[in-house]
């Protein structure tokens, strides 16, 4: 019997602890994938984040550091500087890269690290229970926007992407879902060109995966997905954002 | 091989690091801390090292963070307020046993305070600064040599105990200049030192390396915590370090560190020549506390002055050291001003009126 289907080396035999309907693990298998595939896993260090992911480093088959809320770019600065030689990627949510860790975010990118960053955007915070994000939608009904996000007390969410795409320092940022078979294959080529960019020591690069929390937006797994195709996607819309030749 | 040259505080520290083979800095600028990262900024570059200016205090400790996960020497310094947001990275170093050197070059506070020098970090340094059960060890030199060689040890205990190591030091001694030995000859970076449980990659050579504090089993992390608190028994038992002048006999022990110590000698040649037995025990180790000494001072002491330049931190180490077993005043000045020799005479000469009466 030939094996059409199997577990990529750099996933770990540990059971996912993400919940039922989570694109968490889809994106993991991705990062995992694009890894083996650019054949690095045995100089790559993983930093994972505060928030659903926060125990990334057991689902991984490299060396990892699990870092304070929003610090990772920093934490992934010191070890690329202090070993060049590593592939050096972050594994982060939307509260952790776009609420307390914005500061090290622009900055990484700012001073272009030649790290890989990815950037999981729930639209919520996931691990803490559904609390309003700074990816949260106008709208949107979270445990702390009761009434839906009100911009005029909320303010708006941030589009990374966008933010990021200004910036001098930024090698190649995309927006990509996991919402699709499609559209998982095209986040795949993202994830693992942002890998490879970073191989070619071409410096920041980030991708932005739309994910679902069918737990905390109190849906079923497939409603989840269309909530992403219907709300987020207009709103966050997929694309290339800056790909530097 | 040792040459001498004349050098400020702030550039003893810097050079220092570089001689104990930190190639890795990561800063954010604060007065009166700002030369030691300026000299660096002009020096790392010249022997292949990193100097990165960080966004905030909280991204430099980080990146302090993930280099010492790397497994090389590195460091970071501030003053007061930038000490406070490196506090959260402070712990997470604990937690996950890393070693690392940082540099507090002390101002007045609270809040924004002033720039002038001050001793008010004391609970903040020796009490660890984050949260959680942890220690750092604080190391307080008392002029620029000291300056200069405890950096140096500084890098060696970090690596030792897999603990961050503090040097503790203020605004004077950071300006302050003075004809230093320092080491010459081939300066190359120090990663000589196994580091087993660094990341790097596996290379296919051995299991994947975690650095990690979070532990979700209340066991597991009390079971961390009490493996580390062995270790901190037995930093306690073999790092205490101090220095002391005409103590041998004397009768009314001023305990002081780094400047403040400074000006309490003069205080106690003052007060022998007015026929007061008086002595200094200087803390070079703020943790640990050089507890053993202060209890031996205590047999033959009567009384102890505790000359800071805070409201009264470092007393209650003095007081839990020899079990409140002697009368101890507090001669302080704060927010940036400076016990001066005649003060500390009068408080020296007060201790001994009292506990003669
Ligand atoms: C300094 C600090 N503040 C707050 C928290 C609590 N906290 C844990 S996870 C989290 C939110 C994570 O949300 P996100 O980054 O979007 O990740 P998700 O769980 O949605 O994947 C927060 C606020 C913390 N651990 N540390
Ligand atoms: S809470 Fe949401 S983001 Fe977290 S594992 Fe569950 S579904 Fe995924
Ligand atoms: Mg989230």
């Amino acid at each position: 019997m030939s094996v059409v289907f199997q577990k990529t080396p750099m996933l770990t035999d540990a059971v996912l602890h993400y919940c039922p309907g989570c694109t968490h693990g889809i994106i993991h298998r991705l990062v995992a994938e694009a890894i083996d595939e650019l054949g690095v896993g045995g100089r790559t260090v993983g930093i994972a984040p505060v928030g659903c992911s926060v125990m990334a480093y057991n689902y991984f088959n490299c060396d990892f550091i699990q870092a304070a809320h929003g610090r990772a770019p920093a934490v992934a600065t010191g070890v690329k500087r202090a070993r060049p030689d590593n592939i050096v990627f972050t594994y982060q949510g939307d509260g952790d890269l776009a609420a307390i860790g914005t500061a090290e975010t622009v900055h990484a990118a700012a001073r272009g690290e030649n790290i890989t960053v990815i950037f999981v955007n729930n639209a919520i915070y996931g691990m803490t229970g559904g609390q309003m994000a700074p990816t949260t939608m106008p709208g949107q009904v979270t445990q702390t926007s009761p009434y839906g996000r009100d911009p005029k007390t909320a303010g708006y969410p941030l589009r990374v992407c966008e933010l990021l795409a200004t910036l001098d320092g930024t090698a190649y940022c995309e927006r990509v879902s996991a919402d699709s078979v499609k559209n998982v294959r095209a986040a795949k080529k993202a994830i693992k060109k942002a890998f490879q960019n970073q191989i070619d020591g071409k410096g920041f690069s980030l991708v932005e995966v739309l994910s679902s929390c069918p737990t905390n937006w109190g849906l079923t797994p497939s409603a989840a997905l269309d909530w992403i195709r219907d709300k987020m996607i207009p709103y966050y819309p997929p694309g290339v954002y800056k790909d530097t030749p | 091989m040792s040459e001498k040259i004349l050098i400020k505080g702030n550039e003893a520290i810097a050079e220092a690091a570089i001689a104990a083979g930190c190639r890795h800095f990561f800063g954010y600028p604060i007065t009166p801390q700002s030369e030691l990262a300026a000299y660096l900024a002009r020096r790392m570059p010249k022997v292949g090292g990193v100097y990165l200016q960080a966004e905030s205090e909280v991204a430099a400790i980080n990146m302090v963070y993930g280099a010492a996960a790397a497994g090389v020497r590195c460091m970071t310094s501030s003053s007061s307020p930038g000490i406070s947001l490196k506090s959260e990275g402070l712990s997470y170093l604990a937690g996950c046993d890393l070693p690392a050197v940082l540099i507090n070059v002390q101002r007045g506070g609270p809040g924004l305070g002033g720039i002038q020098p001050s001793q008010a970090d004391y609970f903040q340094a020796t009490r660890g600064g984050g949260h959680g059960d942890y220690h750092i060890i604080v190391l307080a030199p008392g002029g620029v040599q000291e300056m200069y060689s405890y950096t140096r040890d500084a890098f060696d205990l970090a690596d030792k105990h897999r603990m961050t190591v503090m040097v503790l030091t203020d605004g004077i001694l950071g300006q302050m200049m003075e004809a230093t030995a320092t080491e010459n000859g081939e300066q190359t970076a120090d990663n000589r030192q196994e580091k087993p449980w660094a990341v790097g990659g596996v290379r296919g050579e051995r299991a994947r390396n975690i650095v990690n504090s979070l532990y979700l089993k209340p066991s597991e992390l009390e079971a961390t915590n009490l493996s580390r608190y062995e270790k901190y028994k037995q930093v306690e038992e073999t790092e205490q370090k101090y220095d002391s002048y005409l103590l041998d006999d004397a009768e009314i022990v001023v305990a002081a560190y780094g400047a403040s110590s400074r000006i309490a000698k003069n205080a106690i040649d003052e007060a022998r020549s007015k026929g007061v037995k008086a002595g200094l025990l200087r803390p070079i180790t703020l943790w640990p506390f050089p507890k053993k000494a202060f209890a031996a001072a205590a047999k033959k002491a009567r009384a102890f002055v505790s000359v800071e330049m805070s409201m009264g931190q470092m007393i209650e180490d003095i007081e839990l050291s020899i079990r409140c077993s002697r009368p101890v005043t507090l001669c302080n000045r704060v927010g940036g001003m400076v016990p001066d020799p005649a003060m500390i005479c009068e408080a020296i000469l007060n201790a001994n009126k009292e506990a003669t009466a």
